[in-house]
């Protein structure tokens, strides 16, 4: 049996961060294990800029800021194995990996970081009717054929869904000469950054198509054509207002989810909004000593704060391994109460804070001159002004820890409360 | 960007999340000869001018390259180019084809369509 200090699961961003922060902070036997033929995760398929904002202040593409991190790693001389997949994680940090040069391994770890990312919701999870020809792709997966492996995917093409995966992937057909008919969303919103809509929608003049959806996918061997259907207030198909799109091509970009089996494995507790796992201040997750962190825990839109969610991840790992850990003191909770979804991390302890606690959130629907309210069971401790507020734009409030000195054992919930229209005019 | 009857156009603004609104109108009288309208902040007329005045876009995408670990190297533009050279730009890009190994950064266009720009490679890649 293979004997380490930290094995991280997965090499993308939210791997890599973690791996190199546990390193700084003094964790010596560290290995990454990737599933995938090289590091850096999905970054590798999104050639897009947009990516390294706040951690950079600089705009790059996501192979350039994998790029900085993978150098980072192997400067550091971090361990680690490629087209290595990992089958489980047992309770007491055992895992067992496998791949073709090593054969079976088992590793015990006495700290272990899951980084696994997401995936992609496919046609199966949204049940579109109608028949099953092949040119119905997820959007995330056209982007590494087209980018990555040199396939074209279609010519004519619909798309569903307004995720930012599929606003991208729009303007990607289009730039290798496919033409985009549509986006359609079921939602009255996009879920899509703004950017991408004017970006790579408008620029192009392709319609964005609000509670709209796909009804029906026709075509035998190949999509022939697809019907995209207005929806009403509960999200069902209004009758009578289909209309037939002659495409071959269709692209889901329907959501993503947090890829948790050898998290539910090894009994890790997870969220049921989140789909991810439990965690504390630390990213820790129900287990003791296994922390999680980036799209695993919760989908995130901007790789920086998976990078900044994963340095906590890699620090509180560092430092569980060296026995550093205050247990004991105040604890509490962390709860989303009216127009928020979830909060992130769900449980807290006050002696592992150090100045702040940043709670990230998304709210229900878009909202305009808001404020996020934090009470603690009920009883406000602060506030903050948002102009803008949607559900495709993860938020986060940061709370200094000389508010949160009382609340052991309390509920600590974050609201959003719309401000009167006449507040708003005289303001 | 959509042109109204009265001469102005309607924009939405992308400089932060917020997604102001404007309304983009001429004015000579005006010092920037233009009027604009919605922006709750003064990046947002300097956004609508440029918009209206000389739009830019980065490009992002690929080329074919040669003994690669991949067979396509992702490439960006290494500033902003007009907006209206995006499809020229894809054209000349697409006519090239590097060989591995390259290095994140190397220059694969040079002063593509004399806008001044290159053509740069976002990745490192070894020969397969």
């Amino acid at each position: 049996m293979k004997q380490v200090d930290i094995v991280v699961i997965g090499g993308g961003p939210a791997g890599l961060a973690a791996a190199i922060e546990a390193k700084k902070n003094g964790a010596k036997n560290i290995l990454v294990i990737e599933r995938d033929r090289e590091l850096g995760g999905i970054l590798q398929q999104c050639i897009h800029n947009g990516f390294g904002l706040h951690v950079f202040k600089e705009e790059l593409t996501g192979p350039e800021y994998a790029e900085r991190f993978i150098k980072e790693l192997e400067e550091m001389g971090i361990e680690y194995k490629l087209d290595t997949m990992v089958l489980e994680l047992t309770e007491d940090k055992v895992v067992k990996a496998i791949n073709t040069s090593d054969g079976l391994m088992i590793i015990e770890a006495k700290a272990v970081i899951l980084s696994m990312g997401c995936r992609e919701r496919t046609r199966g999870a949204i049940a579109i009717p109608g028949m099953r020809p092949a040119g119905v792709f997820t959007a995330g997966t056209a982007q590494r054929y087209i980018n990555m492996e040199g396939y074209m995917v279609g010519k004519k093409v619909v798309i569903l869904g307004s995720g930012d995966i599929g606003l991208i992937m729009a303007r990607r057909m289009v730039l290798e000469g496919a033409e985009v008919l549509a986006v359609a969303e079921l939602m009255p919103y996009s879920g899509g950054l703004t950017r991408n809509i004017v970006q790579c929608l408008d620029d192009y003049d392709i319609p964005l198509m609000l509670s709209h959806t796909v009804t029906e996918i026709k075509g035998k061997d190949r999509v022939e054509s697809v019907t995209i259907s207005q929806v009403d207030d509960s999200l069902r198909p209004i009758p009578g207002t289909e209309k037939e799109y002659e495409c071959d091509t269709v692209l889901l970009s329907v959501g993503l989810i947090p890829e948790n089996e050898l998290s539910s494995g090894a009994g890790v507790e997870l969220d049921p909004v989140t789909k991810g796992p439990v965690v504390n201040e630390a990213m820790e997750t129900s287990i003791a000593g296994v922390f999680a962190c980036g799209n695993v825990v919760h989908v995130h839109d901007l790789v920086d704060f998976v990078t900044e969610e994963s340095r906590r991840a890699g620090t509180a790992a560092a430092k569980y391994v060296a026995g550093l850990v205050e247990e004991g003191g105040s604890q509490f909770t962390t709860e989303a109460a009216e127009g928020v979804a979830y909060t992130v991390p769900q449980q807290v302890r006050l002696a592992n804070v150090e100045d702040s606690l940043n709670v990230f959130l998304r709210v229900r629907k878009v909202y305009h001159n808001a404020s996020l309210v934090v009470k603690a069971d009920g009883k406000e401790i602060m506030r903050k002004k948002r102009r803008h507020m949607a559900p495709g734009e993860m938020e986060n409030i940061r709370i200094p820890k000389d508010k949160m000195l009382d609340m052991d054992g309390r509920t600590v919930t974050i609201e959003v409360e719309e401000t009167p229209e006449k507040e708003v005019k005289s303001a | 960007m959509i042109k109204l009857e009265n001469g102005s156009q309607d924009l939405v603004c992308i400089v932060c999340p917020i997604g102001c609104r404007l309304t983009i109108t001429k004015d000579d009288s005006n010092e920037n000869g233009y009027v604009v309208e919605g922006n709750v902040c003064k990046r947002g007329e300097a956004y609508a001018i440029k918009e209206l005045t000389a739009p830019t876009r980065m490009i992002p995408t690929t080329v074919r390259i040669k003994e690669g670990f991949l067979p396509r190297l992702p490439v960006r533009t290494s500033a902003p180019v007009p907006k209206e050279l995006i499809f020229q730009c894809m054209d000349e890009i697409n006519k090239v084809a590097v060989e591995a190994p390259v290095k994140m950064g190397d220059v694969i266009v040079a002063n593509i369509l004399d806008t001044g720009v290159d053509i740069i490679a976002t990745r490192s890649m070894t020969r397969k």
